[in-house]
């Protein structure tokens, strides 16, 4: 054994979090036993594929499904007019206002509006069936003029993605905060502008979606397995859709291989699946393709912004205007418009900024939604106020660490209201820009970046100073609700079985949560098991996203165990013949110091319980307690990224020679799964700054529509991290903890933009799109050499 | 429906198919292994990685029927006797798995790799799972756990519960690891 970054932990020895314990996940998942949606089958289910739509823009004359309803093994092939009175509209959730909305029905009525939109279904008695038929549908369209480029969408005379709303512009929102925002550009020494663009990102889970319906005709009960991130708010929403009440609905997240937002969303699919299982009276089943992936599940960012920085000439920022155009693509997806609200809401980053103004148009094009990709919203903001803090330090040119250190609040200034209206829990930004700079060996980088321009090398240093919203979120600020729901049971065993309303897929709350309710009941952790990701099991829950498992999932597990740990001193009191305030719980043993010498220990108390032959008047029998976590405020990580890159003058190919993160999410119940957490999001910034882009051509075709075209980072692409953190608590949650999903593709890519863009500032190029693939940093080297 | 008889997980079988159907097909469809995952079907993504014949293949890519008379191995047959294979031992050790719908397929890659070259360095190891996509763990806890594995793979591998706290194995600090400052 060559290499262990740390001693694997010892099960039997407590506290457990804070450890690097080895996953609850993962003898399951090693051997190949996880089920995931496509590893389900039921007894006469079916299987339904779905025709899409080849152009981008078009109006469907006709739709012949003679054919395919002719080859045998064929049970049914709907279309729009079939299915979309039964199935009610795609919801979106974001209250914005003045939104105006098409409406999006499961299957497409009689025009087309994106490469991927659903046209037809096809259901068999095996998929291959299916596949055969929905090739022998016939639909004759006629194409209608596309956009697929949103600032030509706010054009005059532009094609109209929706026209019966008679513009692409959905929404205009304002974000302004803070001081006068015209007197801060007047008192102005300087105005520095940059133009930013962030480009359409494909989320590609490596488990593509896939839905299971099953409908019990007697009882009238639906059950929906569906690779999601958010069976609650599915079983919210669905029943408005279908028609089934929401206590006949039960909705399975069941192993689900991966998210990152893509998996955040209602459907179509998942309407339509489960009208096909009412309609049909047998189970059915729908697998997506890589290709359908890549055209018909939710795509991120494609925000282009104009950015002004009014500044003193000693560096004093006195406020920040942008105007964004985002593109939403042609439908109004789960939380379609409010992504790009995201962005406004985190625009001064970890500065003090006084005044700040920024105007988001939300824009419709022939294209897939946009939505929630990891980050949401704070990836766009973090690179655009970390490359504009950059681009004002080189024309001011001041030391690029020095100008965010003088705009950043101090610790004593937390909690800390920004001029976007936020009010940061917790922080110390300047500790964890120093940690970085050490793990670095800041000094060394900068003399190596000297040498090897010294010797006509292309060689530069990034830096990014973030800070992110997390653990969402109160719920005024979120549109369903952002409490968390827990239940904690100590069965008649003594074993633990805890029930959360978050639904993981990859996370590891099965482990972090075992190791609190373990540390914080007193039981070994293989007593304790988490349950997830049922409806049916967890009643009520807000589900998984924006970094809330930990920190919002957590505390109403933390709620739980006090009542129940306060019900069962109760108890214990009774046997002692005392009052509750003289019973002291610690490790799992009641005592009373003082009143006896007796111990009494969890077996005792829950055997007590459940036989119910001896217990105090009044008390209740059965040893359990439920809660609902209601969060005063969101949380905010921070860190800090440095990033060091080589650039090769000849092929413009990106080496990353150095990584160096520093996070702070608050405590860490596991390292282990906190590391991987950080590393799986930098390599997604990796993939956004030197590869990925999802690409439509003028007429709105799809380029990017699988691996091949879709560079997603691979094995090689991957440098060695150097991760650190500190540890700074949140106020907001008893456990202090902050969450950490999302961090790394936040912090990463601006670091990495950062480091492009310096090893490039000796030519003087000042400005890349993003992705800064070889042959954009080949084409910019060729013009200034 | 065609038939053939093959090795699969060190078992003999005998398969009835149709045709046109993928190895990765026949083995989740037919033979009730559904640890093999599909993650594209165009052979661009690793998730439904088998080795046929020892070999690491990308399984959607396969025909059934070119399987006769083959022996195939899948993420089922890496354990054996009981035991876990070491890599899957390294994986769950150093975080290798998160989703773990791409662990499969990472798992027989790198066995692959162990069987052919006992002792491979880390761009070795970065080249031989670069047909792998992981959009989870960013790669790094991937190739510490197979690096963790070397020396180990074999027929013997150690039992489920590893206590070893080998710490000056360490190449460099931890970040989070015991005895590391974490400024509070």
């Amino acid at each position: 054994m060559r290499r262990r970054r740390w001693p694997v932990a010892d099960p039997n020895t407590t506290p457990y979090v804070g450890r690097a314990m080895k996953r609850i996940e993962d003898p399951r998942l090693i051997r190949g036993e996880g089920t995931y949606t496509d590893d389900l089958r039921l007894p006469g289910m079916v299987h339904a594929a779905i025709l899409r739509s080849p152009h981008a823009h078009a109006r469907i004359r006709k739709i012949d499904t003679t054919a395919a309803k002719a080859i045998p093994g064929v049970v049914a092939v709907l279309t729009g007019a079939d299915v979309n009175a039964s199935c009610g509209l795609v919801p979106c959730a974001a209250a914005i206002p003045d939104l105006k909305a098409p409406k999006h029905t499961v299957l497409a009525g009689d025009r087309v509006y994106f490469v991927g939109h659903a046209v037809a279904v096809a259901v068999a008695s095996d998929p291959y069936i299916a596949r055969d038929a929905i090739e022998a549908i016939d639909v004759d369209y006629d194409p209608l003029p596309v956009v697929t480029n949103a600032e030509d969408a706010v054009k005059i005379g532009s094609p109209l993605t929706h026209p019966d709303l008679g513009s692409n512009v959905a929404y205009t929102h304002n974000v302004s905060g803070g001081g006068n925002i015209d007197e801060a550009f007047r008192k102005a020494d300087r105005i520095v502008k940059h133009r930013l663009y962030h480009q359409r990102l494909t989320p590609m889970p490596i488990e593509p979606r896939g839905v299971v319906a099953s409908y019990h005709t007697g009882e009238g009960t639906l059950t929906l397995w569906t690779a999601t991130q958010i069976p609650h708010l599915i079983r919210t929403l669905l029943p408005g859709m279908i028609g089934v009440p929401e206590n006949k609905m039960r909705i399975v997240a069941p192993e689900v291989g991966g998210g990152f937002g893509a998996k955040l969303n209602v459907y179509p699919e998942e309407a339509l699946i489960a009208h096909l299982a009412m309609r049909l009276h047998t189970p059915v089943k729908w697998i997506e393709s890589r290709r359908d992936n890549a055209a018909a599940t939710i795509h991120g960012r494609d925000q282009v912004g104009e950015y002004e920085v009014a500044v003193k000439n000693d560096g004093t920022i006195l406020g920040l205007k942008s105007k964004t155009i985002a593109d939403l693509g042609s439908y109004l997806q789960l939380l379609t418009p409010a992504v790009p609200t995201l962005t406004g809401l985190v625009l001064t980053g970890c500065y003090t900024i006084p005044a700040v103004k920024m105007e988001i148009v939300g824009v419709y094009t022939n294209k897939m939604a946009t939505d929630a990709y990891r980050g949401a919203g704070r990836p766009e903001a973090t690179y655009l106020i970390e490359r504009l803090m950059d681009v004002v330090a080189q024309e001011l040119k001041i030391d690029r660490l020095d100008l965010r250190l003088k705009h950043f609040p101090a610790p004593g200034d937390f909690p800390f209201p920004t001029s976007c209206g936020l009010v940061y829990d917790s922080g110390n930004y300047a500790a964890a820009l120093t940690k970085a700079k050490q793990l670095a060996n800041w000094d060394q980088l900068l003399k190596d970046r000297a040498a090897a321009r010294a010797a006509g090398k292309l060689s530069g240093i990034g830096v990014s100073t973030y800070v992110e919203i997390c653990a969402m979120g109160p719920s005024k600020a979120m549109p369903a609700g952002g409490w968390e729901w827990g239940c904690v049971r100590m069965e008649i065993s003594a074993k633990v079985t805890v029930i959360t309303g978050v639904s993981p897929h990859g996370q590891g709350q099965e482990t972090t949560f075992a190791q609190i309710v373990a540390d914080r009941v007193g039981v070994p952790i293989e007593d304790v098991v988490i349950l997830h990701g049922d409806t049916s099991v967890a009643h009520y829950g807000r589900d998984t996203y924006g970094s809330r498992g930990t920190a919002v999932g957590g505390t109403a597990i933390v709620m739980c165990i006090d009542k129940m740990i306060a019900k069962a001193k109760t108890l214990a009191a009774h046997l002692f013949e005392t009052t509750s305030d003289h019973v002291v719980f610690e490790n799992g043993r009641f005592t009373s110091p003082g009143v006896t010498n007796r111990v009494i220990t969890w077996p005792e108390l829950a055997g007590e319980f459940y036989v119910a032959k001896n217990l105090p008047p009044g008390l209740e029998p059965g040893l359990e307690a439920s809660s609902f976590f209601e969060p005063q405020n969101f949380t905010f990580p921070f860190g800090t990224h440095i990033c060091a890159v080589d650039l090769d003058r000849d092929t413009g190919h990106v080496k990353i020679t150095k990584y160096v993160a520093v996070d702070d999410c608050g405590p860490q119940i596991n390292p282990l799964i906190v590391e991987g957490q950080v590393q799986g999001g930098i390599a997604h910034s990796i993939g956004q700054v030197l590869f990925e882009q999802t690409i439509y051509n003028e007429d709105g075709q799809l380029v990017t529509g699988e691996f091949m075209d879709y560079a997603i980072p691979r094995a090689h692409d991957i440098p060695d991290y150097i991760l650190g953190s500190t540890v700074t608590p949140s106020p907001i949650n008893p456990l202090g903890v902050k969450g950490v999903g999302e961090a790394g593709t936040i912090g990463a890519t601006p670091a990495i933009a950062n480091a492009v863009m310096d090893a490039l500032e000796p030519l003087g190029i000042t400005h890349m799109n993003l992705p800064m693939t070889p042959e954009k940093v080949w084409q910019a080297i060729k013009t200034k050499t | 429906m065609v038939q053939i008889t093959l090795t699969v997980n060190a078992e003999p079988v005998d398969a009835a198919f149709a045709p046109y159907k993928t190895l990765l097909e026949v083995l989740r469809e037919d033979l009730n292994l559904c640890g093999t995952k599909h993650g594209c079907e165009l052979g661009e993504c690793g998730a439904c990685a088998v080795l046929l014949d020892g070999q690491p293949v990308l399984s959607c890519l396969v025909l059934g029927v070119d399987c006769g008379g083959r022996t195939v191995t899948t993420v089922e047959g890496l354990a054996s006797d009981g035991r876990l294979h070491p890599l899957q031992e390294t994986f769950a050790d150093l975080g290798a798995a998160q989703c773990g719908y791409c662990t499969p397929g990472f798992l027989v890659t790198a066995k692959a790799l162990l069987d052919e070259h006992p002792r491979p360095t880390r761009d070795q190891i970065r080249d031989a799972l670069s047909g792998n996509l992981c959009r989870c763990t960013g790669y790094q806890q991937i190739y510490e756990a197979v690096e963790a594995a070397i020396g180990q793979a074999g027929p013997k591998g150690p039992a489920l519960r590893d206590t070893r706290t080998d710490a000056s194995s360490v190449r460099r600090p931890g970040p989070f690891g015991p005895g590391t400052d974490q400024s509070r």
